[in-house]
C-alpha cells in the first residue's frame, strides 16, 4: 500500500508535468521524422528507418532518465523529501515507488516510436514486438541512470547530466544514426564500452529477426542495468540514512 | 533526532516507548512532522495529497477516503480540495501542510515554524487549529516568535547556541528569570551562562 500509493504519486506528477512530457515524445519522434525527410532527398541509404527506429527508440529512452531524476533531485531539495523520511516507508518503497511509474511510459515511449516509423514505411511484423521487449532492459538501465544521477545531484545538476550529457551520449555513442565503424578509433572503444551502441543492435538484431545475435548484445545491457540499479539503491539509502537528505 | 531523520551520535531517545536507535520504523509510525517550508507534492491536488499520506502510513484506500473527507472538513479547505498545490497561496499550503501531518493522527507531531511568513490572519487561523489539536495529541513546536510560544504552549523549553537553558510554563519561566514579561525572561534566560530547570 505505502509503495503504490507513492508510486501513483509519482506517476501523476510526471504525467502532470505536460511540458517535460511532450519534449520526452515528441522530439525522439521529431528526430525520426527529420532523417526520414533527408533520407528521401538523398540517392544513398544514409538513414533506413529499419535502423534508424530501434535507435532513436534508445536515444528516446534518454529523457526518461531525465524524468526519474528530475523528480527524485526536486524532491529532495524541496521540505517533501524530508517530511517522506519520517514517513515509515522503506527504502524498497522509495525504490519501486520511483521507477514503476517510469517502465510503462518507457513502454509507451518506445511504441510512439515504432509507431510513428510504421507511418514512415517500416513494415509491421511480430519482430517490433520482439524489439520492444528487448529494449525494455536498456529502460531499466536509463531508470537506473535516473535514480542514481536524482540522488546525488541537485535538480538543476541532474538537467544538465541528464538532460545534457546523457542525451548526448546516448545520440553519438550508440550508433542511432551512423556506424560507428565509419569513426573509429577511440570513439569505437568508448561506443563498444559503454551500453547505448549494444541497446541500438539488440534492437536492430530483434527488428531484422536476427535472434541468434540479440544476447550477446543484450548481455551488456542487461550487466549495466544491474549495476547501475544496484549503484542508485546504493547511493538512495546512503542519502536516506545521512544526516543531510 | 526525535523524528529519526538524524541519528544520534551517541545515546537514545524513547518516544512512547519506541527507541529511535533500534525502532525507527516503530517511531515513524506514531509521529508525523510539518517542516518548516510547506512541503506538499505540487502537482497533486489538495485531496491527492492527503490521500497519498493515508497511503505511505499504510491506510486502505476506502480509510483513506474518509479520513480525507474528516480532515478537509476540520481544516476547511474544501472550497481548495481540488485547486493543484503548487497554484495555493503560502498561507493555504501550509494549511494544507499542517492538515498532512495530522490525517494520519500521530501521537506525535512536530510542527517546525508554523507560522513563519503568514500575515496576521493566517497566523490566528493557524494558532486556532494548532489549540484544538493539543487537546489530542502532544505536540512539538519550534518558534521564534515569543508570543506565539507563550500564547500556545504548555510547556517551554529554551534553546540557546544549541544548549537547552529552561524548561517551564510562561509564568514560571517569568518568575525564574525575575521578569514581568515573557520577551524579558527570554532574553534574560539566554543571556546567563546557567542551566536552569524547572519541572
Amino acid at each position: 500500500m505505502k509503495m503504490s500509493s507513492f508510486a501513483i504519486r509519482n506517476a501523476k506528477e510526471l504525467i502532470r508535468d505536460r511540458l517535460n512530457l511532450a519534449f520526452g515524445i515528441g522530439f525522439p519522434v521529431i528526430v525520426l521524422l527529420m532523417l526520414t525527410l533527408i533520407q528521401s532527398n538523398v540517392p544513398v541509404e544514409l538513414f533506413s528507418i529499419k535502423n534508424l527506429t530501434p535507435g532513436i527508440a534508445v536515444f528516446g529512452l534518454s529523457f526518461i532518465s531525465l524524468f526519474s531524476g528530475m523528480i527524485i533531485a526536486k524532491d529532495r531539495t524541496s521540505s517533501f523529501m524530508l517530511r517522506l523520511f519520517t514517513s515509515p516507508m522503506k527504502a524498497r518503497d522509495y525504490i519501486l515507488g520511483y521507477t514503476l511509474p517510469l517502465i510503462p511510459m518507457a513502454a509507451l515511449q518506445i511504441s510512439v516510436c515504432f509507431i510513428v516509423a510504421v507511418l514512415l514505411g517500416l513494415e509491421i511484423s511480430v519482430n517490433m514486438l520482439l524489439a520492444l521487449i528487448v529494449l525494455m532492459p536498456a529502460a531499466l538501465m536509463y531508470i537506473a541512470i535516473g535514480l542514481l544521477c536524482g540522488s546525488i545531484f541537485t535538480d538543476k545538476q541532474v538537467g544538465g547530466v541528464c538532460g545534457a550529457l546523457l542525451t548526448n551520449g546516448s545520440a553519438w555513442l550508440s550508433g542511432a544514426w551512423f556506424d560507428v565503424d565509419l569513426v573509429g578509433g577511440a570513439f569505437k572503444a568508448i561506443a563498444n564500452a559503454l551500453p547505448f551502441l549494444h541497446a541500438v543492435n539488440a534492437g536492430r538484431y530483434a527488428l531484422n529477426g536476427e535472434y541468434g545475435r540479440i544476447m550477446p548484445e543484450l548481455a551488456w545491457v542487461i550487466g549495466y542495468a544491474v549495476a547501475l540499479t544496484a549503484l542508485a539503491i546504493i547511493a538512495f539509502t546512503k542519502k536516506m540514512n545521512s544526516d543531510n537528505p | 533526532m526525535l523524528s529519526c531523520l538524524i541519528r544520534p551520535s551517541s545515546g537514545d531517545a524513547t518516544l512512547m516507548g519506541n527507541s529511535v536507535v533500534t525502532s525507527p520504523i516503530k517511531v515513524k509510525e506514531i509521529i508525523n512532522v510539518s517542516p518548516q517550508e510547506t512541503a506538499v507534492a505540487p502537482n497533486l491536488s489538495v485531496r491527492e495529497n492527503l490521500e497519498l499520506m493515508c497511503g505511505i502510513y499504510g491506510y486502505d484506500s476506502k480509510t483513506a477516503r474518509e479520513k480525507t473527507g474528516k480532515t478537509i472538513k476540520d481544516f476547511s479547505l474544501s472550497e481548495i480540495e481540488k485547486s493543484r498545490a503548487r497554484i495555493l497561496s503560502g498561507g493555504w499550503q501550509r494549511r494544507l501542510s499542517i492538515a498532512m501531518a495530522i490525517i494520519t493522527e500521530p501521537e506525535i507531531l512536530f510542527l517546525d515554524e508554523p507560522t513563519l511568513g503568514l500575515d496576521v490572519l493566517a497566523r490566528r487561523e493557524l494558532w486556532r487549529i494548532i489549540e484544538k489539536m493539543k487537546e489530542k495529541i502532544t505536540i512539538v513546536l519550534t518558534t521564534h516568535y515569543l508570543e506565539e510560544a507563550e500564547a500556545l504552549a504548555d510547556r517551554i523549553a529554551i534553546m540557546s547556541r544549541g544548549k537547552l537553558v529552561a524548561v517551564g510554563t510562561a509564568e514560571e519561566l517569568k518568575t525564574l528569570a525575575n521578569a514581568g514579561n515573557f520577551e524579558d525572561a527570554f532574553v534574560a534566560l539566554c543571556g546567563g551562562e546557567t542551566t536552569y530547570e524547572n519541572e
